[in-house]
């Protein structure tokens, strides 16, 4: 066999793999124009065509604008930032719990949230009891928006967040920046957090507890135009860091010393790695509450499709998480419309059977020794 | 290359593990460093590498001291084969040596890359192999992928942790072969390695470590039944075999 015929060979084997992000690109065009087209409002394929082409009335235009698009946008985002991270985190700490949920991170941002709400009174009590006794299902998932400390429990959420992350990262500086020490210190740390939040809930009044279960539903209702746009500056750096890390990552897969050898200096690169990765989680958390599953499967899923190599898997598992979160809140939109489901209630639904559907097909078969 | 090892010690926490090791090796020679677990082989051979800095004493690789050649350059001229290598996800032998070249690479391979893994793999007899996956290969076939990992990074230094561990005899034949081929072709090569015998059989020179310093270093004539007795506290015999020596324990 020459050498370009292998080379060859090879590059089929890439394609394959270029053809699976591209299957998965094709499906977020279709099932955004789906997304777009369903809701509550009535408002059809035909009447978003309008949006675009022609001219629109008022209503069906303020609908498709700033409700479904930032909405749309919200997910996609959302999906690729916390899809991304997990499985970033995944690559660099070895081990295929890792997710910014087991990590605490997600924990430590409802910690923030329920502190904002509870402690620093973020939406007053007779804000918050207006909206409650507004109980209309529409309402009842928005009920947050209408808080007057949105941007408090926001903010608090974020903070906390990076708090827990400053605090795993410590922590392995001072123990060692291994995979081990830092997988625990975050699985220690979340549930240091965990243990806030009950304590926050135990303290809080009717109306209070209720804004933090709320707010721990993830929930894209919250999208707006601007959060949207703060999601996408963030993750355009984010994102051209770990394109530009993934070698490295790559080499971390064969063990720190071997890396070491290769000219990579792991312990810089997975605090790095865990910082951005952290922040893009922080930053989506607290905008739209905790999404599990996402995070820790998505990666796991596109494993089994493409295999574990970091250059071609952290795209995939990033564009396969966009897809798989609109996927979700477009089903958690339309399923009982008009009521609207959290996605952060679905996300599970929908990804466990598939995973273990491909747990069970052994598609990939041990894929992580 | 040609590498100065200058009174060398390092230390795990308090517990010293080499203690004032000097050495000079010559380019294209294939040193063989022996002696009993735990006297400091692998941590030598880290030491080379710079994967542990040295907490005295100085390695010069080609009269220039490790410091002060850059981590990227540092893997252009050494390479490293780990005693074993715990891969998480299965990885293909294509994509494994092609990791080789992480040192040339900015932000994707080129396609000289490609070709240059493509001519490592035809020269290791791996090409047939190229598109599966590691794990599943053979334990000789896997330590061949190391080793054309590593001279995917264009060596001229090649240090290998007990390459031979697990590999039966066959394998562990075929592998030092190759390494000697390398040494051959001017690459200086230095392994850990537990086997006195393929040391005597295969290596340019036998350095033998004991609790951290050299307790002799020459070819292999050094390897005499007094001097393997007290390194590893065994009663041997010396056999000679068309100009081999060849290690035998008494019986007991």
């Amino acid at each position: 066999m020459s050498e370009t015929i292998l080379v060859a060979k090879y590059r089929r084997y890439i394609r394959n793999r270029l053809l699976f992000i591209v299957l998965v690109i094709a499906g977020i065009a279709v099932t955004g124009v789906i997304a777009i087209a369903s809701g509550a409002a009535g408002i059809g394929f035909r009447e978003v065509l309008s949006v675009f082409f022609a001219e629109p009335d008022h209503a069906t235009l303020q609908i498709v604008m700033q409700i479904r698009m930032p909405r749309l946008l919200a997910a996609l985002l959302a999906g690729f930032a916390l899809s991304a991270s997990g499985a970033v985190m995944q690559s660099i700490l070895r081990n295929p719990l890792a997710s910014p949920f087991t990590l605490g991170i997600s924990g430590a941002a409802a910690f923030g949230a329920a502190f904002a709400i509870v402690v620093l009174g973020a939406g007053s009590t007779a804000d918050l009891t207006t909206a409650f006794n507004d109980t209309t299902a529409s309402n009842r998932a928005g009920l947050l928006s209408q808080l007057g400390g949105r941007y408090l429990v926001m903010v608090s959420a974020f903070l906390w967040s990076m708090t827990s992350t400053f605090f795993i990262l410590a922590i392995a500086r001072y123990r060692g920046v291994t995979p081990e020490v830092m997988v625990l210190a975050g699985i220690a740390i979340g549930s240091l957090f965990s243990a806030g939040v009950s304590a926050m809930q135990y303290l809080a009044t009717e109306a209070e507890l209720a804004a933090i279960v709320f707010w721990m539903f993830g929930d894209l209702g919250r999208a707006s135009w601007q959060e949207v746009s703060i999601l996408a500056l963030v993750m355009i750096p984010v994102w051209l860091f770990f394109t530009m890390m993934s070698w490295n990552y790559k080499a971390l897969q064969s063990g720190d010393e071997y890396a070491q050898s290769l000219g990579v200096n792991p312990f810089r690169i997975r605090l790095y790695g865990m910082l951005v990765a952290s922040l893009a989680t922080a930053v989506v958390v607290s905008f739209y509450g905790i999404i599990a599953f996402v995070g820790l499967v998505v990666p796991h899923i596109v494993r089994r499709f493409i295999g574990g190599e970091e250059t071609f898997l952290i795209p995939a598992a990033a564009l396969f998480g966009a897809l798989f979160l609109l996927l979700s809140d477009t089903v958690a939109r339309t399923l009982f419309s008009p009521v609207i489901l959290p996605v952060g209630i679905l996300t599970s639904f929908i990804g466990a059977p598939l995973f273990l559907f491909l747990l069970l097909r052994g598609l990939g078969k041990s894929y992580w020794n | 290359m040609h590498i100065t090892l200058r009174n060398i010690t390092f230390c795990y926490e308090k517990d010293p593990v080499l203690i004032g090791i000097s050495a000079e090796i010559d380019r294209g020679e294939l040193v063989a460093m022996v002696g009993p677990n735990g006297s400091g082989k692998s941590t030598l051979i880290k030491c080379i590498n710079g994967i542990l800095t040295v907490r005295e004493g100085n390695v010069l690789i080609d009269g220039t001291s490790l410091q002060s050649i850059s981590s990227v350059e540092r893997a252009r001229k050494m390479a490293y084969v780990p005693q074993n290598e715990h891969k998480s996800v299965p990885v293909k032998v294509f994509d494994a040596v092609l990791l080789g070249r992480k040192p040339y690479i900015q932000w994707r391979p080129s396609r000289s890359d490609y070709d240059r893994t493509a001519e490592v793999l035809r020269r290791l007899d791996l090409e047939d192999v190229a598109m599966r996956e590691v794990h599943k290969l053979s334990g000789g076939q896997q330590q061949r992928v190391f080793i054309a990992r590593a001279l995917n990074q264009e060596p001229d230094i090649l240090l290998l942790d007990e390459p031979t561990a697990n590999l039966d005899l066959k394998y562990q034949m075929e592998i030092l072969k190759l390494l000697r081929d390398l040494s051959c072709d001017g690459i200086t090569v230095v392994i850990a390695l537990h086997d006195i015998n393929m040391a005597s059989l295969f290596a340019s020179r036998v350095v033998m470590l004991k609790d951290g310093s050299v307790f002799a270093s020459g070819g292999s004539e050094i390897l005499t039944a007094e001097n393997v007795e007290q390194l590893f506290g065994v009663k041997v015999s010396v056999v000679h075999e068309s100009s081999t020596r060849f290690i035998i324990p008494d019986r007991i």
